[in-house]
């Protein structure tokens, strides 16, 4: 009994220790980029299916996409990531101020990013480079252009939702951070909001030379 | 609270990591758009998929930890990619051999399907 009282009162009481709790934690929140992985698995056969049918289609029509405003995207990308990295390496020295900077740049990256996207969003919704049937753009010589832009609307789109969610989490941990929830000792959900967060890069990371840079 | 002895229980990797891990992210990516204007051709793609695949290589190592933490959780995250690539694969002995036995016979599924000939 004198034991169980020593317990901190972050330790789940079926766990023994907080090294255990951790790590089952950490392995849930893996088993679940595991099932984004594969969401976007789907979309990534979508691409290859339609690329390997349509070579010359989508080599034409990726031009329409904006490679510095894609290039910008990636290094604002990644840069939120490090300071993702450094929030929790700031907690872990049980640096409170830090970790709220750090996560405040991060927030501040993700917006960066969303705001890049409408630029781009909006200038090919006035053009007409919709996806399916609401495809009205006439530049584009090549058989099937819509099938471009719905790979390009679709996978954009689900990635765009996912850095919308992770500032929504990222703005959570934050003030979470403010109040005090997190030690040196505790920090698990800073942790696996980075987890999410670094997948959400990983996946951008294919995605901008799969769509701005072919060929 | 031992702050200390706790704090070191954790990896704590140094800071110069992440800042190097983040500069070779940078350079490579200035890489593959650099790469991007040359036209190899059919290699164009590889080489692309090589930095991405390094690239994001770095991020699960260096950022997401695997390199320091429980080796299952690297275990689990690879096999969500052996089965990306099954799918990918099995699928693609299909939609690259239609037509090989039997002749596809186009047509519209739908009346709007027209605009698919556009």
């Amino acid at each position: 009994m004198e034991h169980a009282e020593k317990k901190p009162s972050y330790l789940q009481h079926h766990f023994a220790d907080m090294e255990q709790q951790t790590d089952a934690a950490k392995l849930g929140m893996w088993v679940f980029l595991v099932t984004e992985v594969l969401l976007f698995g789907g979309l990534f056969g979508f691409y290859t299916f339609y690329r390997a049918w349509y070579p010359e289609m989508f080599m034409e029509a990726h031009k329409y996409l904006d490679v510095a405003m894609g290039t910008t995207n990636t290094f604002v990308l990644i840069t939120s990531s490090l300071t993702m990295a450094l929030a929790i390496r700031a907690m872990q020295l049980g640096k409170k101020k830090q970790t709220i900077a750090y996560l405040a740049g991060t927030l501040f990256f993700a917006g960066v990013f969303l705001v890049i996207k409408y630029f781009e969003y909006s200038h090919k919704i006035e053009l007409g480079m919709l996806p399916g049937k609401l495809y009205f753009f006439d530049g584009i010589q090549a058989a099937n252009p819509h099938i471009f832009f719905s790979v390009y609307f679709t996978m954009t789109g689900l990635h765009g939702i996912h850095v919308l969610i992770g500032m929504i989490i990222i703005g959570w941990v934050m003030v979470r951070t403010m109040r005090d929830d997190f030690s040196p000792e505790y920090y698990n959900p800073i942790e696996l909001t980075g987890l999410y967060w670094h997948l959400v890069d990983l996946i951008w990371i294919f995605l901008f030379p799969l769509l701005y840079l072919i060929g | 609270m031992e702050q200390q002895n706790t704090a070191t229980a954790h990896h704590v990797l140094p800071l110069s990591l992440y800042f190097t891990v983040a500069g070779v992210l940078f350079v490579l990516t200035g890489i593959t758009v650099a790469i991007s204007f040359v036209h190899f051709g059919e290699f164009n793609i590889i080489v692309a998929m090589l930095i991405a695949t390094v690239k994001a290589s770095l991020v699960a190592l260096y950022f997401m930890h695997l390199k320091y933490d429980n080796k299952l959780f690297m275990a689990v995250f690879l096999s969500s990619l052996i089965f990306l690539g099954l799918f990918l694969t099995l699928t693609m002995t299909d939609t690259m051999h239609r037509g090989d036995i039997d002749p596809i016979k186009e047509h519209p599924i739908k009346k709007e399907a027209v605009f698919y000939n556009k």
